[in-house]
């Protein structure tokens, strides 16, 4: 789907518009903890999804080359992030909503786990 | 050193300071990119020297990162200046973390830094001395038909 169609299932602002609303997005992931995204968001051109709003987690979406951020639950993060991520050219998403709720939205519509399961 | 060398630099890595972490890890990405190597594998280089720079900040008092680029592989070197590891083998298990709970609120700690290093590496060597710090070896492997042109 496209970062437009994503932010409209969502329902959900763009705090930080840097690039591209056509872009397509593969998959999603959703996590608090950056190593886990580190070690297992292993397909690139995915979306996070998260409730931390530090700086840290704009490197992680630059080292692992995920598209954009969505932040949940209408958290907002500081002006140093928000310049990060305009300096790295990822546009930050918020949502109202839960990451249950945001996932659960998403998964819906067709947009896979950035994470190679075990099954 | 393997293979006709690109390009070789370090960054300066000072623990405790959050709001430079993955700095050096960034810059090593862009110039990475810059000289044309794979994305596939800039991407390896990038996450396992950003979990290592991260172990700096969030252990040591200060570290370097040393990258040296061939034409054959990409090789990252990050000591610190810190406490040293007593056990490499239980650092290297998974889920095995000492670090404090400030730090895994700011979503770091999970204790898969290490493993997630050697996961993304080709080479990848842990020495360390308890109370004088610990060097991390990183070695990624530029496959052929992938080489790079030295500049």
């Amino acid at each position: 789907m496209t970062l437009k169609r994503l932010i409209e299932i969502l329902d959900a602002e763009v705090i930080l518009d840097a690039g591209d609303p056509d872009i397509e997005i593969q998959a999603a992931c959703s996590s608090d903890l950056m190593s886990d995204l580190l070690c297992f968001a292993a397909k690139p051109g995915s979306v996070l999804i998260t409730g931390l709003i530090n700086p840290q987690v704009v490197r992680t979406a630059e080292i692992a080359d995920l598209k954009a951020i969505i932040f949940v639950l209408r958290k907002r993060p500081d002006k140093d992030t928000i310049e990060l991520a305009r300096a790295k050219g990822i546009p930050l998403i918020v949502t109202p909503l839960s990451r249950f709720t945001s996932c659960g939205r998403l998964y819906v519509e067709g947009l896979e786990s950035c994470t190679e399961e075990t099954k | 050193m393997s293979g006709k060398k690109v390009r070789e630099g370090s960054f300066h890595l000072v623990g405790g300071d959050f709001t430079k972490a993955g700095v050096a890890s960034s810059e090593l990405k862009s110039i990475l990119s810059g000289l044309g190597i794979d994305v596939k594998l800039v991407r390896r280089a990038a996450i396992a020297t950003f979990e290592a720079e991260m172990n700096v900040i969030i252990h040591a008092t200060a570290g370097m990162m040393h990258y040296a680029v061939s034409d054959e592989q990409i090789r990252v070197v990050i000591d610190d200046m810190g406490p040293g590891i007593p056990d490499i083998d239980l650092a290297m298990q998974e889920g095995y973390s000492t670090a404090p709970d400030w730090v895994r609120e700011m979503g770091w700690g999970a204790g898969i830094g290490l493993p997630n290093m050697k996961k993304n590496s080709d080479e990848f060597k842990v020495d360390s001395v308890v109370g004088e710090g610990t060097t991390v070896e990183i070695i990624i492997k530029i496959k052929e038909g992938k080489a790079i042109e030295p500049k």
